[in-house]
């Protein structure tokens, strides 16, 4: 197993300064943004980037916590069982503008689960997706419209976000494993 | 953050309180939380259970019980098919393992049985390979109905150790009271019953309870009571003198309560009698939670469907 960082703090710091300035560029302001993060990570990261458009606007953005766990469509398959946590979105997403977020985005699978959640809380105006990272092997169409990094992986390697607020350190880290890969969850 | 929660659940069955650990229980109650948020929704559906069949094999009447199981599976998108037996083949002679060895061969995923004798949903779990819920088996064991009671209690007061909760009424017949001692006292709850002489089964202190036949006294440290209900519809019950007697000594009123801590939280898993284990005004007042607890039991339900469904041998 080896170890390969690919993110420093200061790049992540950086990379989430860009993507609230992208967001807003976009959005041509913050009426009716909304962040949506999605569980665990996806989260902290949508604090840090509605606290930098707040900081940056004046503006009190809200921002909402996703699980996904109930609407995924591999909950029988994988090995491990799942870990819950709530849904806390305590606001109207009707006509909103909402960016959803994520820490990686791999195979497509959690952002369509991410969408299927969202729709069944009503009908936003458009739904946006910011991610960290993109590793690419995508296995439906879905892309991002605002990423972190790019960053080339094999199938076989692990991404690891780690956050302040979780993990008491900011990087990113590519875990090589042996020849089955990492396990997924 | 929210706390993580290793997940770790292996049971096909869910029987009763008495053959799960704290940490077991422990899961279903924090997914509850979970599941609880799903009901103040707009849409109070998630997928989790799509493509599965669940059957109430409901061998006793019951509205509440049923009613919520089948919300409870309807709102994590399974399908749901109510058996009820007073117009099935059981009354034709068939057995209940062989009912469910039918139900298991029509392909249905979950069985939510009900049924007067003890031990009927413990039995059933062992005959098929299918998962079994218990829903009230005899005098046994109701373990969702004691789930709910402490989802509850725990949404309540924020905890479930040291709490001081005293069960009162006909403790003798009731699955209820047993599901509930067995549960609240893994998370060191302290559980006082209380109820006339003939009431107290007999070894009922071999399971942890303070025992008392003064209502004052069960009252005094509860931070909850739980009213069970006076079943006096059965036979056994005519050695009781009357109602209005039991409500004299026994009801729970304002006056009692004005006697206990201040907020005391009143349960009573319904239906209730008003003016025999419960007067009105306390019913329906302040110190009440009966009708979130109706609520919670949804929550609750669809944790135990959940996690039945996700047990890996």
């Amino acid at each position: 197993m080896s170890l390969k960082q690919v993110f420093t703090k200061e790049e992540i710091e950086r990379a989430i300064t860009r993507i609230s300035h992208e967001i807003i560029e976009n959005n041509k302001g913050v009426k009716g943004l909304v962040i949506i993060g999605i569980r665990t990570r996806g989260y902290v990261i949508a604090e840090r980037i509605a606290k930098m458009i707040n900081n940056l606007y004046g503006t009190k953005l809200d921002v909402g916590a996703l699980d996904i766990t109930f609407y995924r469509d591999d909950l029988s398959a994988i090995s491990k069982q799942p870990v819950i946590h709530n849904t806390e979105i305590g606001f109207d997403i009707e006509n909103k503008n909402i960016v959803l977020v994520d820490d990686v985005l791999y195979t497509g699978r959690t952002i369509r689960c991410g969408l299927d959640a969202l729709i069944d809380f009503g009908r936003p105006k458009t739904i946006q997706l910011a991610v960290l990272i993109d590793r690419g092997h995508r296995e439906l169409p879905i892309r991002a419209d605002y990423v972190g990094k790019n960053i080339p992986t094999s199938q076989k390697e692990l991404v690891q976000v780690k956050l302040q607020e979780t993990d008491s350190e900011d990087s990113v880290t590519i875990v090589a494993e042996g020849e089955n890969g990492p396990e997924r969850t | 953050m929210t706390k993580k929660k290793t997940a770790k659940w292996f049971h096909k069955d869910l029987l009763g309180l008495e053959y799960l650990s704290k940490e077991d229980i422990e899961l279903l109650l924090d997914t509850a939380e979970s599941f609880r948020e799903i009901l103040n929704r707009k849409i109070k559906k998630v997928p989790a259970l799509r493509g599965k069949t669940v059957v109430n094999l409901f061998y006793e009447p019951s509205t509440r019980t049923r009613v919520s199981f089948e919300v409870a599976a309807k709102r994590l998108s399974a399908d749901v098919i109510n058996i009820a037996v007073e117009s099935s083949s059981v009354r034709k002679g068939e057995t209940l393992n062989d009912t469910g060895k039918n139900i298991e061969a029509l392909k249905a995923d979950i069985i939510v049985v009900r049924h007067n004798c003890s031990g009927a949903a413990n039995m059933l779990g062992r005959n098929v390979n299918i998962s079994v819920i218990n829903a009230g088996d005899g005098w046994h064991e109701h373990p969702t109905q004691a789930l709910l009671d402490m989802f509850t209690l725990r949404k309540k007061t924020g905890r479930l150790e040291g709490l001081n909760v005293s069960i009162v009424g006909d403790i003798a017949h009731s699955r209820v009271a047993r599901s509930n001692i067995w549960g609240l006292t893994k998370f060191g709850a302290k559980v006082t019953v209380c109820a006339p002489d003939i009431l107290i089964p007999p070894g009922i202190e071999k399971m942890n309870v303070k025992i008392t036949g003064n209502i004052d006294e069960a009252l005094g440290e509860a931070d909850a009571i739980n009213v069970l209900r006076m079943q006096f519809e059965r036979d056994d019950m005519k050695a009781f003198p009357s109602q209005l007697e039991y409500f004299k000594k026994f009801g729970i009123t304002e006056e009692r309560l004005k006697k206990a801590k201040k907020g005391i939280i009143v349960m009573h898993p319904g239906p209730i009698n008003r003016g025999v284990e419960i007067s009105s005004e306390v019913a329906d007042g302040a110190n009440s939670v009966i009708l979130e607890q109706v609520t919670n039991g949804i929550a609750v339900r669809m944790a135990v469907l959940f996690w039945v469904s996700q047990a890996k041998p």
